[in-house]
């Protein structure tokens, strides 16, 4: 919708941390993979990537633990698992953890499903929009044991990676999380 | 030792007695299918067994309430008129419970049936027991099966086809080419596919 040469001056208009320079090592940083689109809400920017783009943004950092869930707002239980996952983002963002919720929303759904959905929740976590249709290459590039059913989820750090097809509750999220951080 | 022996025949022994865990596995290519017996929306039960004449069966595991099934819902309904005639017929099951979905209810996939005029037999999975043991994770996920004097034998897991989002951007046919290289006796380029698809609940 826009395009990147205003990547920029949007950058510097908006309140959450997409693309910023990685002072704090944010999961999706401009530098390492250009989205090739930008979604706009009114308080935060949705960048849209490839596969291949967005396998740029998955390589680990010395001190930081990255949440990556995978969701869509037409997916009943990831829905409901989101507040875990914003729980988790507030509660744990001073121990350099970060949540990254990737949506699979039909690009063709965004206007009427997506932005809406992120305009009635204002998440505090970073989103990104993952938009490629060519799902049998890039699945077994997250987990080889992934069937691609949602919701799944993706915990790394520089000493460990954990992939889970299934649904979290706070409790059972941050049990998970916490294997990652001691 | 006499000790260690009888702790290693009771640690076997519990072994031994465990079932094995077929939620878990579900089938791998080469693997007999089981047949069934599920109520279709115009009431009947219907099993593979009914089908004297098929070659093979498309079993695709789907239902009312996922927009991926709803993205593919034209196509399936394609590949059954196109490959019934040739002996491998669709063969749609819904594997969700109503009480967690109840867009999946008996009666709504009788109206979705109905309204989109499905070809092929739509079937509820009422006690959520066949889906497992195919190994099903997700709407919509194919299995299609070839008809053998040993049984029905698994031949491709997956995906329909390379692109959800559009038909006409289809690169690659999976399951029009696994059809079409087992009706004609071929080796099946890609066996198993991958796809996002809604969780079975």
């Amino acid at each position: 919708m826009r395009r990147l040469g205003l990547l920029m001056v949007l950058v510097a208009f908006v309140s959450c941390k997409s693309g910023e320079h990685s002072m704090n090592y944010s999961f999706v940083d401009y530098e390492t993979a250009k989205p090739h689109q930008l979604l706009s809400t009114s308080y935060c920017d949705i960048p849209v990537y490839t596969f291949d783009e967005f396998e740029k943004l998955l390589k680990v950092h010395p001190q930081k633990t990255y949440v990556v869930n995978f969701w869509a707002t037409w997916c009943k239980p990831c829905v409901k698992e989101i507040p875990y996952f914003e729980k988790l983002q507030s509660t744990y963002s001073s121990q350099e953890v970060e949540v990254v919720l990737v949506s699979l929303d039909f690009p063709s759904k965004v206007d009427s499903q997506l932005l809406p959905f992120l305009e009635e929740h204002h998440l505090r976590s970073q989103v990104i929009l993952l938009d490629d249709p060519h799902q049998n290459r890039w699945i077994p590039k997250i987990d080889k044991d992934w069937s691609g059913a949602i919701p799944a989820t993706l915990i790394f750090n520089a000493n460990r990676r954990s992939f889970y097809e299934k649904s979290f509750t706070f409790m059972s999220l941050e049990a998970e999380l916490q294997d990652f951080l001691n | 030792m006499i000790r260690m022996l009888l702790v290693l025949m009771a640690v076997s022994g519990l072994f031994a007695f465990s079932p094995p865990d077929h939620r878990a596995e579900g089938y791998s290519i080469g693997d007999i299918a089981a047949d069934f017996s599920l109520k279709n929306v115009d009431g009947d039960m219907i099993s593979l067994s009914d089908y004297s004449a098929a070659k093979g069966f498309l079993v695709i595991f789907t239902c009312n309430s996922c927009p991926y099934a709803n993205a593919y819902e034209d196509r399936i309904i394609a590949l059954d008129k196109k490959y019934k005639s040739s002996g491998v017929p669709v063969i749609a099951i819904n594997p969700n419970n109503p009480k967690y979905r109840p867009e999946d209810s008996f009666e709504s996939m009788q109206k979705r049936a109905q309204e989109k005029a499905y070809t092929f037999p739509y079937l509820m999975d009422v006690k959520q027991e066949v889906f497992p043991l195919y190994g099903a994770k997700r709407t919509p996920h194919c299995f299609l099966l070839e008809k053998t004097d040993s049984g029905n034998v698994v031949r491709y897991i997956g995906a329909i086809d390379d692109n959800y989002q559009d038909a006409m951007e289809v690169e690659v046919r999976y399951v029009e080419d696994a059809i079409e290289a087992m009706l004609s006796g071929r080796e099946i380029q890609i066996e198993i596919t991958k796809a996002i698809g809604c969780s079975i609940k």
